[in-house]
């Protein structure tokens, strides 16, 4: 029914700060977008440029066919979660679910019946008379939600809605935003910098730095197949391996290892080599060709309870891996090795940090 | 038990620290009224040679018939009301602009204050030359109208004399209320704004729905004050109008003046004061009693 569609946007504060450059996107129906990116990288200012809270500096926001550049907010029809759920504080949380409503002037009766079932479907009818000041944080997020609900809008846009909770109660809301927006269908934009949120829930996520688009893909293919350095480095818990280099004919030297080089036209000098640190493992007692092994001494160790973080500074060089291993496993603390298969290698560019 | 007790402790060292500031308030406030009620019971005046005489409630008779004292509560309500009034609005609207980020704001809102801070008997005595009938400003710049009456006598006309003591007053006091708003408006969040137009709402809605609820606390704290303040009015109207023409802009603190300082007529004096206290005491419970139907702390709560 709606395709929300964003053309060359870019918003320009100052010379200098210009939190979106270049960014052209589509969301359809149903499909849950997440804006993803490390704090100050454009996220809520192409959400506020979405919903007319800014005016763009170029370039063009469309739902449908409809040019919505010269549309006020309040006409565009999208639904917006605030970080801070901007609930009203004066007004009840019946009258915050409806004012949207009351101000559409739709009739009383259906303001009540949508607001009931809203209310309903999220749990809080019990609080409809209370005030926000009384309400824990899980709560009023809950009520931002059902504000947005029950307009029923084109698009939903989300601003960090779980930021403001506590971890546990984060988890449980993030299962329920998922059902809830499935049974939406519209398109749906969620910015956040948590990267678990942006796995877990999209359909679709854009890793932005710098007000561009690094990699606009579904989160899977953002894990296995970052585009670029940045996105390496952003997605993954802990964090991917990132070495830089040498290259010497069609090998690159890590320490005394020999790693053969993907086939490029050029080898270049320097090539940055990307391992996550739940591809590696500990070597058992044999060892296939297609497997690289990495020798080391182990100097930390961190117990997660579900798994065990080595650290191993690499035999003949000062880098640094960090791997993932079963708690229960052992290894040898005067030399280890561990394996990482080839293909779970990732090549980047040393100069542009593109995926090679 | 023990949470009890500590409980009683603090009681106690709370009534304790509370002390000296009750003493204080008992001599500042209790005992002068106590003392003008005392006094209201006796004849003091220039027929007793200034001894006083208990004459019992003959004063509050007095009183009742007292045509001028009814004109000058009328006055003094004339002016109170429309004076607070346009102060009100003219200062939500010095708020609002002032609430917007220009260049220069700073510059702005300073001088903003700046008749706020003149003391009154200057700021009085200049508006009596503005409004001066030979020489004022009001009528040279009314003369440069084609059309237009010269020469108008402003301050020698009842009712003419009344609207430019009210437009002085505006004048110095919109600032105070424009400062008072502007800090309630600085403490509501942008994005209440923001998802108040996303809701669909205009500018004028937002202001109805969402500015003016959660200024209601400044409005009425500025209400409380200008309304104690405008009702004691003394200064501006002594250098204005001194009460004049003919008392049509005497006002009850003027009356009251006049009566002891001029008349020397102490026992109803007093009797005036009391009577006058009581009444500002009923309008301020009556406001409280009003607002706290329509549930707004005025400490900024709820
Ligand atoms: N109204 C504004 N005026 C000037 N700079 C702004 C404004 N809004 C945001 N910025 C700047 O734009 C950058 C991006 O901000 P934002 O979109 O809020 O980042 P985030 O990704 O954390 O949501 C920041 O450097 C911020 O300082
Ligand atoms: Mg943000």
């Amino acid at each position: 029914m709606a395709t929300l569609t964003l053309k060359e946007l870019r918003k320009q504060f100052t010379p200098e700060v210009v939190p979106v450059k270049n960014i052209t996107l589509t969301v359809e129906d149903g499909e849950f977008l997440t804006l993803l990116g490390p704090s100050g990288c454009g996220k809520s200012t192409l959400l506020r440029l979405i919903a007319g809270l800014e005016q763009p500096t170029a370039g063009t926001v469309w739902v449908g066919e409809q040019n919505l550049n010269a549309v006020n907010p309040g006409d565009r029809n999208m639904a917006m979660v605030f970080q801070s759920y901007a609930l009203y504080p004066h007004m009840t949380v019946a009258d915050n679910i409806s004012t949207s409503l009351k101000l559409r002037q739709v009739p009383p009766a259906e303001i009540t019946q949508r607001v009931r079932t809203v209310a309903d479907k999220l749990d809080i009818s019990h609080l409809l008379g209370r005030k926000p000041r009384s309400l824990s944080g899980g709560q009023r997020q809950r009520v931002a939600l059902a504000r947005a609900l029950v307009r029923k809008p084109d698009v939903f846009l989300l601003d960090e809605p779980l930021s403001n909770l506590d971890a546990l109660l984060r988890e449980q809301v993030r299962g329920e935003l998922k059902q809830l927006f499935e049974s939406q269908n519209r398109p749906v934009v969620y910015v956040t910098h948590d990267q678990i949120e942006a796995m877990t829930l999209s359909s679709k996520v854009a890793v932005l730095l710098d007000g561009l688009v690094q990699q606009l893909d579904p989160p899977s293919r953002i894990y296995t197949h970052p585009a670029n350095k940045f996105v390496a480095g952003f997605v993954g818990s802990p964090q991917m391996n990132l070495l830089t280099l040498d290259c010497q004919g069609k090998v690159a030297k890590l320490g005394h290892c020999e790693i053969p080089l993907p086939p490029l036209a050029q080898v270049p000098k320097l090539i940055d080599l990307g391992i996550r640190p739940e591809a590696l493992s500990v070597k058992g007692s044999e060892v296939s060709d297609q497997e690289l092994v990495i020798g080391g001494k182990v100097f930390l160790s961190e117990n997660f309870g579900r798994e065990t973080l080595v650290s191993l500074r690499v035999e003949g060089s000062q880098d640094v891996i960090r791997a993932l291993i079963p708690p229960d496993q052992t290894w040898n603390p005067e030399y280890t090795k561990l394996v990482v298969p080839f293909s779970s290698l990732h090549w980047f560019d040393a100069e542009t940090g593109d995926r090679l | 038990m023990t949470q009890d007790l500590i409980r009683q402790r603090e009681q106690r060292i709370g009534w304790l620290l509370l002390t000296p500031a009750l003493i204080l308030l008992l001599f500042v406030f209790a005992y002068p009224i106590g003392r003008a009620f005392f006094l209201s019971l006796f004849t003091e005046n220039l027929g007793t040679q200034l001894q006083p005489i208990f004459s019992g409630l003959s004063n509050y008779h007095r009183l009742i018939e007292d045509g001028r004292f009814w004109e000058s509560l009328w006055n003094t309500s004339v002016f109170t009301g429309v004076s607070i009034f346009c102060e009100l609005v003219l200062g939500m609207v010095f708020a609002l602009i002032l609430n917007q980020s220009f260049r220069g704001r700073g510059l702005v809102r300073t001088s903003a204050l700046l008749p706020w801070a003149l003391p009154t008997a200057v700021m009085g005595l200049a508006w009596a030359w503005i409004f001066n009938d030979q020489y004022g400003v009001v009528n040279d710049i009314l003369s440069r109208f084609p059309f237009w009456e010269t020469n108008i006598t402003w301050l020698g006309d009842p009712t003419r004399a009344m609207l430019a003591l009210i437009v002085a007053d505006v004048w110095k006091t919109t600032p105070f209320i424009a400062i008072l708003l502007l800090a309630g408006l600085q403490s509501i969040p942008e994005d209440l704004y923001e998802a108040h137009a996303i809701d669909g709402a205009t500018p004028w809605q937002s202001f109805c729905q969402v500015t003016l609820p959660l200024l209601t606390p400044q409005i009425v704290i500025a209400l409380l004050f200008r309304f104690a303040q405008s009702f004691g009015i003394f200064d501006l109207v002594q250098v204005m109008t001194g009460g004049g023409p003919a008392g049509a802009t005497e006002t009850v603190s003027i009356y009251i003046y006049a009566t002891v300082r001029r008349y020397l007529d102490f026992g109803y004096g007093a009797a005036l004061v009391v009577v006058t206290f009581v009444l500002l005491i009923l309008a301020v419970v009556l406001a409280g009693f009003l607002l706290s139907k329509a549930r707004i702390n005025v400490s900024g709560g709820r």
